[in-house]
């Protein structure tokens, strides 16, 4: 009896231990990381250093702000939280004050923004592409053109499987502005509104081996992980340009404009352009994202 | 303030339009969720039964197994369903993954250990004269343990309560592996997703609010079921 006792008490111990041991690492690495941002951080920290940046999952998913927002945090003092969602989201988020800046692209949406009062300082950010991927087979018989309506068109008629993103996304914009080019009303069975991330969605494409319209920076930053090709691109109407847009303080006292007047000119500053420029480029031959703030 | 007041404005307004998309919506959300519950419950329960009756050398190892999976994380899940049905998974030529089905499997997975788990906990909390009067009133060894089972009907009943609200909330496993596809594998919980992600507060609110009522819809005739096989029995009273 007192055996087990003692049993009992030792693997108490023994949960106990590990339990410790658990938060003493977790505590260590915390340790380790702090003394690196002092010394990095011989700007001084500004009065209010929370910034919530909304933007969408492109620029999340494909690596840039991982890449960049360092650099910013390092330069300027502030301490980015991104909010990675819809343009749509993203602006919603703004028109009710609770993010600071957005950086989103859907070029008519954001003009509206803006004219409605709720955004301030616009200004172009950079652009990258969109493309038509799809399985290898290719159903629809459309690989290698440049006519994304054309190409639309071939896959409705064809009713091969089409991924929308459903969302309200930039992409998703784009995709129902290329439908309506082709007077298509896009319904039945072969069109699959998701209303998910690019990311999930591409998987889910893979998955179904169904067509999709991508930006090129998730694409490229995903590719290998999956079999779809790219079948159009090239063409202007995939074109796909990023704003960034302060939340109007006189709306919401509360919004950080002064950190969004910083990351604005940040972001457009040449240093971080060139950043921009260079992102994705060691990795994928090409530049992901190219700048064209003036 | 003002977003939760129009939420609830526009849930009542989304329950009386009668929008076919949301009953759509809804019924497969009744439709996953009901299976997936009637499925863990026919594993479940005589698993978690005979786990609390049955005594076998690495009963306890299965038993602490079950514990901790009652705590599975849904969109683990998700993505281990998602990986086996998979084209590249074992199961990929079923061609499962983004369809209902997938979406019940892996609520299967969430529900089944939670009804096992809390089974084995109400049968063992019975005394052993249950099953001594049985055999003494002359039962069979299949008739006395089917008394136990009966005797923890409470028990069971909130497992059962227990895993329907889990699996009707549950949003992580079905979105993964239904994929949310706009009339062929959305529910409600995914709406309440799609939603709020594109900025339709209250109409994610509204949303929540059917689900709420459907789950309180369901907890009733649970409860109304339970109530009528204790018609006969008194309850604890403090007088």
């Amino acid at each position: 009896m007192k055996k087990f006792r003692n049993h009992k008490l030792l693997s108490i111990l023994l949960i106990l231990t590990m339990l410790v041991s658990v938060f003493a690492i977790a505590g260590c690495q915390k340790e380790e990381a702090e003394p690196q941002q002092q010394a990095g951080d011989s700007v001084p920290t500004p009065e209010n250093p929370q910034l919530k940046l909304a933007t969408t999952t492109s620029t999340q998913d494909s690596g840039l702000l991982d890449e960049i927002i360092p650099d910013f945090e390092a330069k300027t003092g502030y301490k980015a939280e991104v909010i990675a969602v819809g343009s749509g989201a993203a602006m919603e988020m703004g028109e009710s004050g609770d993010a600071d800046v957005l950086l989103v692209h859907s070029r008519a949406a954001e003009d509206e923004f803006v004219a409605a009062g709720f955004g301030i300082d616009r200004h172009d950010v950079m652009y990258n592409d969109f493309l038509i991927i799809g399985p290898a087979a290719d159903p629809a018989g459309i690989k290698g053109g440049d006519d994304a309506v054309a190409a639309l068109t071939q896959i409705s008629d064809s009713k091969s499987v089409f991924l929308s993103r459903g969302d309200d996304s930039g992409t998703h914009k784009k995709e129902l502005s290329i439908w309506k080019a082709a007077e298509i009303e896009p319904t039945g069975d072969w069109y699959n509104s998701v209303g998910q991330g690019m990311a999930d969605t591409y998987r889910m494409a893979d998955e179904m081996q169904g067509y999709t319209l991508i930006d090129r920076a998730t694409y490229l930053a995903n590719k290998e992980n999956y079999s779809l090709e790219s079948i159009v691109e090239g063409d202007e109407l995939l074109f796909n340009p990023y704003g960034v847009i302060a939340v109007n303080p006189e709306k919401y006292p509360n919004i950080n404009y002064d950190g969004a007047t910083a990351f604005i000119q940040w972001i457009i500053s040449d240093e971080t352009q060139a950043l921009i420029a260079e992102f994705g480029k060691d990795q994928y031959g090409q530049s992901l994202f190219i700048p064209d703030a003036k | 303030m003002d977003v939760i007041g129009q939420g609830v404005k526009e849930g009542i307004l989304l329950i009386l339009s009668l929008d076919p998309e949301l009953i759509q919506v809804t019924l497969l959300s009744l439709q996953v969720s009901l299976t997936a519950l009637v499925a863990a419950g026919l594993l479940g329960i005589p698993a978690g039964t005979f786990l609390a009756l049955k005594n076998f050398t690495g009963r306890k190892l299965i038993l602490n197994i079950i514990y901790t999976l009652m705590g599975l994380p849904p969109v683990l899940a998700g993505l281990i369903v998602f990986l086996v049905l998979s084209n590249r998974g074992p199961l990929g030529e079923w061609q499962l993954l983004f369809t209902p089905s997938a979406m019940i499997i892996a609520q299967v997975l969430l529900g089944f250990p939670l009804v096992a788990g809390l089974s084995a906990r109400a049968v063992m909390s019975q005394r052993q004269e249950v099953y001594d009067t049985a055999v003494m009133l002359g039962a069979t060894r299949t008739q006395a343990v089917l008394s136990i089972i009966r005797e923890s009907r409470m028990g069971i009943i909130a497992a059962l309560t227990t895993a329907m609200g889990r699996l009707i909330a549950e949003v992580g496993a079905v979105m993964m592996v239904g994929g949310n596809i706009q009339g062929k594998t959305r529910v409600l919980t995914t709406s309440i997703v799609l939603e709020t992600r594109m900025g339709h507060d209250s109409r994610a609110l509204g949303i929540g609010i059917i689900l709420l009522i459907l789950a309180f819809m369901i907890m009733l005739l649970i409860l109304k079921l339970e109530k009528r096989s204790f018609k006969d029995d008194s309850t604890i009273q403090i007088v």
